[in-house]
């Protein structure tokens, strides 16, 4: 079966689909997901095919539908949650912390908890501070869940169809500037992709860029501006931070010598700080600089254009960040 | 109801909430001598880990659940095995009164490998989900969201499970109360809300931080009939549960059912318990014991006799000191356990 180009949100909306035929007790919850297929559209033809059985609009009580999901999947069901913006994971934290990442440790591993929980990420359409915040590593900190950040349609695709079979908690992070981004998609029911395999977006020698989500666009554009100047840059998706491929990063690392970590998250302890970290500590004998690292800038998304653009890595930055260490 | 709290009098009016008759013997002597049994296994359990905390024995927190046992076991009574509760922080009575055995609860809250949790969760965390028990908690409302989705994952699977949600007159106050209840309320699940009223909030007074007097009043603002039962009288509390749970089974949705009762120590074992007098504490041990309240009922209608029920309680109290030896017998789990059991 040939590839299919579909948008991202095609990619999450195909992958809930074909999941939802193969298995009954998947069922999809959350705020404006049913007939109207979520705000961003990732739930289109859901409603239609499984019906409100099993697409359920939930009021807007995010902790209570997210705590809901967290006792249907201790009791056989497989939850799939919209939270439309990942800001509002915050108002979910007790039962994302302190219930389903600790529920099957507590207990001395009586039960599973295989929750998905589908939340968008990223600034770039004026929402301001409270819509466009990227908030994974918040959750990537808490033992007992897992972190997926899909960079491509096909990724989407991928690892949401693994997301959905993982019997643990999995947080399913969406760019959402990415969700009308068009990509190849293998249509067959069988294409998963694993967690915790990073894959090499683009080879190169002499650096390597680490990058998540929407950052891997950012990061491959800034690849060309730097080949450009003769210096080839290996641009790695880890995928999922949790589990995370350590592997790939460092040899990559090992070959290149020069490490520049791009994530979108706040760059103050963020994701970035514990990918560096780990590159310093397990490849130290091969680097040649230190590891450095682009994150959004330790302030609240302002809502302006210009403002907003300032606070968020882009291209330009990535590529000055790489050539100031090589000057 | 009869209540000692000075700082109120309690209003005579039952509001909105709907008082369940008194009981009369509807309940067969099986089953009579049953929650006698668990009761007593509740309240032994309790005062024996009051002295095994005070001796050391057990690392962490001790709440007990000494005055409250018609709550847990006229609840359980009316459960079935398949059948779904949540706890919470004062958990060892629901626990014991839905299927929990002595020893295995004993080992867990000494942090033993033979314990429910392989003593990792103690005594906030006893879980055994062969028999329903989703868990104690120990965030005050923590078990809300995870009974209501059990009930929806019952309603969604299509069998006639109920799911009971024990909390407090704390968690009473929790948003997350509004949020589920609503949902349960709105979608007709099968789930039960028992609310423990043991008048206090930890070290506060429920009417110093509630708006309402009758925690059953919330249910009308939340679209579920609320029900007041007297939470010291286990066949009372039977009575309303089995008939929310009838209902439940049926499809018609849920419950909620204030049970007004007492906790007769302290938040836990060492609260100085400045916060009240020790002549209401003892109106309620008096008055109000729900295992003597219940002895006093059998012998009454010639279900026992007093040396019988006598003999009965050694027994149970035997077996509670067999749990202690058992639990003190087993070894602690190896170091290395503690990064077992974190992905399924």
């Amino acid at each position: 079966m040939p590839d299919r180009e579909m948008l991202f949100r095609e990619a999450i909306s195909l992958a809930t689909a074909e999941e939802m035929r193969r298995d009954d007790t998947i069922f999809v919850m959350g705020e404006d997901v049913g007939a109207s297929g979520g705000i961003f559209k990732c739930c289109e033809g859901l409603f239609d095919e499984f019906g409100s059985e099993r697409v359920i609009d939930t009021p807007i009580a995010e902790a209570g539908y997210i705590g809901l999901g967290v006792g249907a999947a201790m009791t056989g069901m497989r939850p799939l949650a919209e939270l439309m913006f990942g800001d509002f994971s915050l108002l979910t934290m007790d039962q994302i912390v302190n219930q389903a990442a600790k529920i099957r440790y507590m207990s001395g591993g009586q039960c599973k908890v295989p929750l998905t929980i589908r939340l968008s990420m990223g600034a770039g359409r004026s929402s301001a501070a409270q819509h466009s915040q990227s908030l994974h590593a918040l959750f990537a900190h808490i033992p007992g869940l897992k972190v997926a950040l899909p960079s491509t349609p096909r990724d989407a695709k991928g690892l949401l169809k693994t997301a959905l079979r993982d019997d643990n908690p999995v947080l399913f992070f969406e760019d959402k500037m990415m969700y009308n981004d068009s990509g190849a998609v293998p249509e067959e029911d069988d294409f998963l992709i694993p967690f915790g395999e990073a894959e090499i977006k683009r080879p190169g020698d002499d650096l390597t860029i680490v990058a998540t989500s929407s950052m891997v666009i950012a990061a491959l554009e800034a690849a060309e501006q730097l080949a450009a100047q003769g210096l080839e840059a290996e641009v790695i998706d880890p995928r999922t931070l949790v589990p995370l491929d350590k592997e790939t990063l460092l040899a990559s690392v090992r070959k290149t010598g020069y490490a520049l970590v791009v994530d979108e998250g706040v760059e103050r302890y963020g994701a970035s700080a514990e990918l560096a970290a780990i590159l310093n500590a397990e490849a130290f004998d091969y680097l040649d600089a230190p590891v450095l690292r682009i994150g959004a800038a330790d302030v609240p998304i302002p809502f302006s254009p210009p403002l907003e653009l300032r606070t968020i890595p882009n291209v330009e930055q990535i590529v000055e960040t790489v050539l100031s260490q090589r000057r | 109801m009869a209540r000692t709290n000075a700082k109120k009098k309690p209003s005579k009016k039952k509001a909105r909430g709907k008082k369940v008759k008194a009981a009369t013997l509807r309940v067969d002597a099986d089953k009579l001598w049953f929650m006698y049994r668990k009761m007593s296994e509740i309240r032994l359990f309790e005062e024996r880990v009051w002295d095994v905390y005070t001796r050391g024995l057990m690392p962490g927190l001790a709440h007990l659940y000494i005055g409250e046992e018609a709550v847990a076991v006229g609840t359980c009574t009316a459960l079935r095995d398949d059948d779904y509760i949540t706890s919470t922080h004062r958990g060892h009575g629901h626990c014991l009164a839905k299927g929990g055995k002595l020893d295995r609860m004993m080992a867990e809250i000494m942090g033993k490998e033979a314990g429910y949790c392989r003593g990792k969760g103690g005594s906030m965390h006893i879980a055994d989900m062969s028999v329903g028990i989703l868990g104690a908690n120990g965030i005050v409302g923590g078990g809300f969201g995870i009974c209501t989705g059990a009930g929806l994952s019952a309603k969604l699977r299509g069998t006639d499970q109920v799911g009971v949600c024990f909390f407090g007159d704390g968690a009473s106050n929790q948003g997350i109360m509004l949020e589920t209840i609503n949902m349960a309320a709105v979608w007709n699940l099968p789930v039960i809300y028992v609310c423990e009223n043991n008048q206090y909030g930890e070290h506060t007074p429920y009417q110093d931080v509630t708006g309402v007097e009758d925690i059953a009043d919330r249910a009308k603002g939340m679209g579920l009939e609320g029900v007041i039962a007297d939470g010291t009288d286990v066949l009372e509390m039977y009575d309303a549960v089995s008939a929310a749970v009838a209902k439940a089974r049926k499809g018609d949705g849920p419950t909620l059912i204030e049970a007004k009762t007492y906790r007769h120590h302290g938040h836990h074992v060492g609260d100085a318990q400045t916060y009240r007098t020790r002549d209401e504490v003892s109106w309620w041990a008096d008055n109000k014991d729900p295992i003597r309240l219940l002895g006093k009922y059998m012998i009454a209608n010639k279900v026992a006799k007093q040396a019988e029920l006598d003999t009965l309680y050694e027994q149970v109290d035997e077996e509670v000191l067999a749990a202690i030896e058992f639990g003190k017998d087993a070894p602690f789990p190896p170091p290395e356990q503690a990064f077992e059991d974190i992905y399924a």
